[in-house]
Protein backbone atom coordinates (compact mmCIF):
# COMPACT_ATOMS: atom_id res chain seq x y z
CA UNK A 1 0.00 0.00 0.00
CA UNK A 2 1.07 3.91 -0.50
CA UNK A 3 -0.15 6.01 2.28
CA UNK A 4 0.66 9.34 0.83
CA UNK A 5 -0.19 12.83 2.75
CA UNK A 6 -3.29 14.74 1.03
CA UNK A 7 -0.64 17.74 0.76
CA UNK A 8 1.47 15.97 -1.60
CA UNK A 9 -1.55 14.37 -3.91
CA UNK A 10 -2.79 17.86 -3.68
CA UNK A 11 0.58 18.94 -5.41
CA UNK A 12 0.90 16.24 -7.98
CA UNK A 13 -2.59 16.75 -8.92
CA UNK A 14 -1.47 20.66 -9.39
CA UNK A 15 1.65 19.91 -10.98
CA UNK A 16 -0.62 17.37 -14.01
CA UNK A 17 -3.08 19.98 -14.36
CA UNK A 18 -1.45 22.47 -14.82
CA UNK A 19 0.97 20.73 -17.58
CA UNK A 20 -1.87 18.95 -19.49
CA UNK A 21 -2.44 17.93 -21.89
CA UNK A 22 1.31 17.37 -21.94
CA UNK A 23 2.33 14.71 -19.53
CA UNK A 24 3.99 15.66 -16.20
CA UNK A 25 6.39 13.99 -14.07
CA UNK A 26 8.39 13.97 -10.89
CA UNK A 27 9.51 12.27 -7.97
CA UNK A 28 8.12 12.00 -3.71
CA UNK A 29 11.67 11.54 -1.90
CA UNK A 30 11.64 9.86 1.75
CA UNK A 31 13.86 8.81 4.28
CA UNK A 32 15.68 5.82 2.64
CA UNK A 33 13.82 2.58 4.30
CA UNK A 34 10.64 4.56 5.77
CA UNK A 35 8.44 3.98 2.51
CA UNK A 36 7.07 7.44 3.56
CA UNK A 37 6.91 9.91 1.03
CA UNK A 38 7.68 13.57 2.02
CA UNK A 39 9.55 15.56 -0.19
CA UNK A 40 7.77 16.57 -3.30
CA UNK A 41 10.08 17.36 -6.61
CA UNK A 42 8.35 18.16 -9.71
CA UNK A 43 10.35 17.68 -12.57
CA UNK A 44 11.00 18.99 -16.17
CA UNK A 45 9.20 16.61 -18.95
CA UNK A 46 12.02 16.68 -21.36
CA UNK A 47 10.08 15.41 -23.78
CA UNK A 48 7.14 17.86 -23.44
CA UNK A 49 4.67 15.68 -24.86
CA UNK A 50 0.94 14.88 -24.71
CA UNK A 51 2.41 10.74 -24.78
CA UNK A 52 5.75 10.11 -23.72
CA UNK A 53 7.75 11.91 -20.65
CA UNK A 54 11.37 11.19 -19.72
CA UNK A 55 13.21 13.15 -16.74
CA UNK A 56 16.13 15.21 -18.51
CA UNK A 57 19.00 13.40 -17.18
CA UNK A 58 21.20 16.26 -16.00
CA UNK A 59 18.34 17.27 -13.67
CA UNK A 60 17.74 13.74 -12.97
CA UNK A 61 21.30 13.66 -11.88
CA UNK A 62 21.04 16.47 -9.29
CA UNK A 63 17.95 15.51 -8.28
CA UNK A 64 19.43 11.94 -7.03
CA UNK A 65 22.49 13.17 -5.66
CA UNK A 66 20.72 15.61 -3.80
CA UNK A 67 19.04 12.30 -1.90
CA UNK A 68 21.76 10.61 -1.69
CA UNK A 69 23.25 13.34 -0.09
CA UNK A 70 20.10 13.55 2.45
CA UNK A 71 20.09 10.22 2.74
CA UNK A 72 16.46 9.72 0.98
CA UNK A 73 15.11 7.81 -2.06
CA UNK A 74 12.71 8.18 -4.96
CA UNK A 75 9.77 6.65 -3.31
CA UNK A 76 7.57 7.62 -5.55
CA UNK A 77 7.83 8.50 -9.11
CA UNK A 78 4.96 9.77 -10.64
CA UNK A 79 3.30 10.54 -13.90
CA UNK A 80 0.84 11.66 -15.64
CA UNK A 81 -1.72 10.50 -18.60
CA UNK A 82 -3.44 12.84 -20.28
CA UNK A 83 -6.20 11.44 -22.30
CA UNK A 84 -6.27 7.35 -21.15
CA UNK A 85 -6.47 5.49 -17.88
CA UNK A 86 -3.78 5.89 -14.90
CA UNK A 87 -2.50 2.10 -15.60
CA UNK A 88 1.08 1.56 -16.67
CA UNK A 89 2.00 1.78 -20.24
CA UNK A 90 4.36 -1.48 -21.83
CA UNK A 91 6.84 1.91 -22.24
CA UNK A 92 6.28 2.78 -18.36
CA UNK A 93 6.84 -1.39 -17.82
CA UNK A 94 10.32 -1.60 -20.09
CA UNK A 95 11.53 1.67 -18.11
CA UNK A 96 10.76 1.21 -14.62
CA UNK A 97 14.19 0.99 -13.40
CA UNK A 98 13.40 1.41 -9.09
CA UNK A 99 12.59 -1.84 -7.93
CA UNK A 100 11.73 -0.35 -4.69
CA UNK A 101 9.15 2.65 -5.68
CA UNK A 102 5.87 3.46 -6.25
CA UNK A 103 4.67 4.08 -9.67
CA UNK A 104 2.09 6.68 -9.10
CA UNK A 105 -0.12 7.17 -11.80
CA UNK A 106 -2.86 10.40 -11.84
CA UNK A 107 -4.80 10.95 -15.22
CA UNK A 108 -6.17 14.03 -16.27
CA UNK A 109 -8.69 12.98 -19.02
CA UNK A 110 -11.81 14.12 -16.72
CA UNK A 111 -11.78 18.06 -16.48
CA UNK A 112 -13.22 18.33 -13.18
CA UNK A 113 -11.75 14.31 -11.29
CA UNK A 114 -8.64 12.60 -11.20
CA UNK A 115 -8.15 9.23 -11.39
CA UNK A 116 -5.35 8.19 -8.97
CA UNK A 117 -3.43 4.90 -9.14
CA UNK A 118 -0.38 3.41 -7.81
CA UNK A 119 1.73 0.45 -8.87
CA UNK A 120 5.08 -1.86 -8.10
CA UNK A 121 6.76 -2.64 -11.00
CA UNK A 122 9.41 -5.38 -10.51
CA UNK A 123 11.37 -7.30 -13.35
CA UNK A 124 8.10 -6.10 -15.88
CA UNK A 125 5.62 -7.22 -13.84
CA UNK A 126 2.98 -4.66 -12.72
CA UNK A 127 1.56 -5.06 -9.15
CA UNK A 128 -1.67 -2.42 -8.32
CA UNK A 129 -2.10 -1.62 -4.70
CA UNK A 130 -4.11 0.83 -2.69
CA UNK A 131 -3.44 3.76 -1.95
CA UNK A 132 -4.29 5.82 1.44
CA UNK A 133 -4.34 9.27 1.24
CA UNK A 134 -3.83 10.75 4.83
CA UNK A 135 -4.95 13.94 6.02
CA UNK A 136 -1.35 16.28 7.32
CA UNK A 137 -1.60 16.04 10.85
CA UNK A 138 0.09 19.08 12.20
CA UNK A 139 1.34 17.66 15.73
CA UNK A 140 1.63 20.78 17.49
CA UNK A 141 -2.24 21.81 16.93
CA UNK A 142 -4.30 21.19 19.59
CA UNK A 143 -6.96 18.33 18.15
CA UNK A 144 -10.57 18.06 19.11
CA UNK A 145 -12.64 15.81 17.03
CA UNK A 146 -16.38 15.58 17.48
CA UNK A 147 -17.87 12.75 18.86
CA UNK A 148 -17.96 10.06 16.32
CA UNK A 149 -16.07 12.22 13.82
CA UNK A 150 -12.47 10.62 13.25
CA UNK A 151 -9.15 12.76 11.40
CA UNK A 152 -9.76 12.34 7.38
CA UNK A 153 -8.47 9.34 5.40
CA UNK A 154 -9.23 8.58 2.09
CA UNK A 155 -8.41 4.93 1.35
CA UNK A 156 -8.20 4.06 -2.85
CA UNK A 157 -8.89 0.49 -3.08
CA UNK A 158 -7.21 -1.21 -6.45
CA UNK A 159 -9.80 -0.52 -9.43
CA UNK A 160 -9.63 -4.33 -10.29
CA UNK A 161 -10.51 -5.65 -6.68
CA UNK B 1 43.84 3.64 -12.68
CA UNK B 2 40.79 3.96 -10.43
CA UNK B 3 37.69 4.98 -11.18
CA UNK B 4 34.93 5.13 -8.89
CA UNK B 5 31.59 3.55 -10.26
CA UNK B 6 28.05 4.22 -8.40
CA UNK B 7 25.78 1.56 -8.84
CA UNK B 8 21.80 2.02 -8.71
CA UNK B 9 19.96 -0.26 -6.66
CA UNK B 10 18.44 -2.16 -9.40
CA UNK B 11 21.89 -3.01 -10.67
CA UNK B 12 23.28 -4.08 -7.02
CA UNK B 13 22.38 -7.62 -7.34
CA UNK B 14 25.52 -7.94 -10.06
CA UNK B 15 27.50 -5.96 -7.45
CA UNK B 16 27.05 -8.48 -4.15
CA UNK B 17 24.94 -5.13 -2.93
CA UNK B 18 27.41 -2.58 -3.01
CA UNK B 19 26.83 0.59 -3.82
CA UNK B 20 30.22 1.85 -4.97
CA UNK B 21 32.60 0.04 -7.22
CA UNK B 22 36.04 0.18 -8.78
CA UNK B 23 37.24 -0.36 -12.12
CA UNK B 24 39.59 0.97 -14.47
CA UNK B 25 39.91 1.35 -18.46
CA UNK B 26 40.64 4.19 -21.16
CA UNK B 27 37.25 4.41 -22.21
CA UNK B 28 33.43 4.13 -20.70
CA UNK B 29 33.38 0.47 -22.96
CA UNK B 30 37.08 -0.29 -21.68
CA UNK B 31 35.75 0.09 -17.79
CA UNK B 32 32.46 -1.64 -18.90
CA UNK B 33 34.70 -4.73 -19.82
CA UNK B 34 36.76 -4.40 -16.51
CA UNK B 35 33.92 -4.46 -14.59
CA UNK B 36 31.79 -7.30 -16.07
CA UNK B 37 34.92 -9.40 -15.54
CA UNK B 38 34.23 -9.53 -11.64
CA UNK B 39 30.42 -8.62 -11.57
CA UNK B 40 29.77 -10.53 -14.44
CA UNK B 41 26.26 -9.73 -16.35
CA UNK B 42 26.38 -5.89 -15.39
CA UNK B 43 27.76 -4.85 -18.80
CA UNK B 44 25.02 -7.12 -20.69
CA UNK B 45 22.24 -4.36 -18.76
CA UNK B 46 23.93 -1.30 -20.44
CA UNK B 47 25.39 -2.27 -23.76
CA UNK B 48 22.89 -3.83 -26.16
CA UNK B 49 23.82 -6.35 -28.63
CA UNK B 50 24.22 -4.10 -30.97
CA UNK B 51 26.94 -2.58 -28.65
CA UNK B 52 25.51 0.66 -28.26
CA UNK B 53 24.23 2.19 -24.76
CA UNK B 54 21.00 0.88 -23.29
CA UNK B 55 18.29 3.60 -23.78
CA UNK B 56 17.24 2.48 -20.46
CA UNK B 57 20.26 4.22 -18.21
CA UNK B 58 21.45 7.14 -17.77
CA UNK B 59 25.48 6.93 -17.59
CA UNK B 60 27.36 9.71 -16.38
CA UNK B 61 31.36 10.93 -16.37
CA UNK B 62 31.70 13.38 -13.25
CA UNK B 63 28.74 15.83 -14.20
CA UNK B 64 28.03 15.25 -17.52
CA UNK B 65 25.87 13.15 -19.70
CA UNK B 66 28.12 10.67 -21.58
CA UNK B 67 25.52 11.04 -24.43
CA UNK B 68 27.14 14.07 -25.00
CA UNK B 69 30.96 13.03 -24.66
CA UNK B 70 30.65 10.00 -27.02
CA UNK B 71 28.95 7.33 -25.30
CA UNK B 72 30.88 4.35 -24.88
CA UNK B 73 33.66 5.95 -26.36
CA UNK B 74 33.47 8.92 -23.82
CA UNK B 75 37.36 9.39 -22.22
CA UNK B 76 38.19 8.13 -18.54
CA UNK B 77 40.82 9.72 -16.56
CA UNK B 78 42.14 8.27 -13.03
CA UNK B 79 40.05 9.42 -10.16
CA UNK B 80 37.11 9.77 -12.64
CA UNK B 81 33.82 9.18 -11.32
CA UNK B 82 31.15 7.08 -13.09
CA UNK B 83 27.37 7.41 -12.09
CA UNK B 84 24.86 5.05 -13.51
CA UNK B 85 21.16 5.74 -12.99
CA UNK B 86 18.02 4.08 -14.49
CA UNK B 87 16.96 6.65 -17.10
CA UNK B 88 13.18 7.92 -15.85
CA UNK B 89 10.70 7.58 -18.69
CA UNK B 90 7.69 6.19 -20.43
CA UNK B 91 4.17 7.64 -21.13
CA UNK B 92 0.57 7.08 -22.58
CA UNK B 93 1.15 5.21 -26.12
CA UNK B 94 3.99 2.65 -26.32
CA UNK B 95 4.22 3.52 -30.57
CA UNK B 96 4.16 6.81 -29.92
CA UNK B 97 6.63 6.28 -26.85
CA UNK B 98 8.91 4.36 -29.94
CA UNK B 99 9.01 7.68 -32.12
CA UNK B 100 9.83 9.83 -29.49
CA UNK B 101 12.67 7.63 -28.38
CA UNK B 102 13.76 7.20 -31.73
CA UNK B 103 13.68 10.88 -32.69
CA UNK B 104 15.07 11.87 -29.23
CA UNK B 105 18.26 9.42 -29.82
CA UNK B 106 18.15 11.02 -33.71
CA UNK B 107 18.56 14.62 -32.08
CA UNK B 108 21.08 13.22 -28.99
CA UNK B 109 23.19 11.73 -31.87
CA UNK B 110 23.03 14.94 -34.23
CA UNK B 111 23.80 17.27 -30.93
CA UNK B 112 26.96 14.98 -30.45
CA UNK B 113 28.01 15.41 -34.07
CA UNK B 114 27.42 19.18 -33.75
CA UNK B 115 29.66 19.51 -30.56
CA UNK B 116 29.63 17.71 -27.40
CA UNK B 117 29.35 20.88 -25.83
CA UNK B 118 26.16 22.65 -27.57
CA UNK B 119 23.37 20.64 -25.80
CA UNK B 120 25.01 21.00 -22.46
CA UNK B 121 25.24 24.88 -22.79
CA UNK B 122 22.28 25.62 -24.34
CA UNK B 123 20.34 24.32 -21.24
Amino acid sequence: MLSIDRSIIDAIVAHARRDHPDEACGVVAGPAGSDTPTRHIPMDNAARSMTFYEFDSMEQLRVWREMDDRDEEPVVIYHSHTATEAYPSRTDVSFAGEPGAHYLLVSTREPDTEEIRSFRIVDGVVTEEPVEIVAAVDPHAVQSYMFGQSPATVDYECSDR
Amino acid sequence: MAIEVRIPTILRSYTGGAKVVEGSGDTLGDLLVDLDSRHAGLRARLVTDAGALHRFVNVYVNDEDVRFLGALDAKLNDGDSVTILPAVAGGAFGFAAAAAIAQHSAAAAAAAIAGPRASVTAR
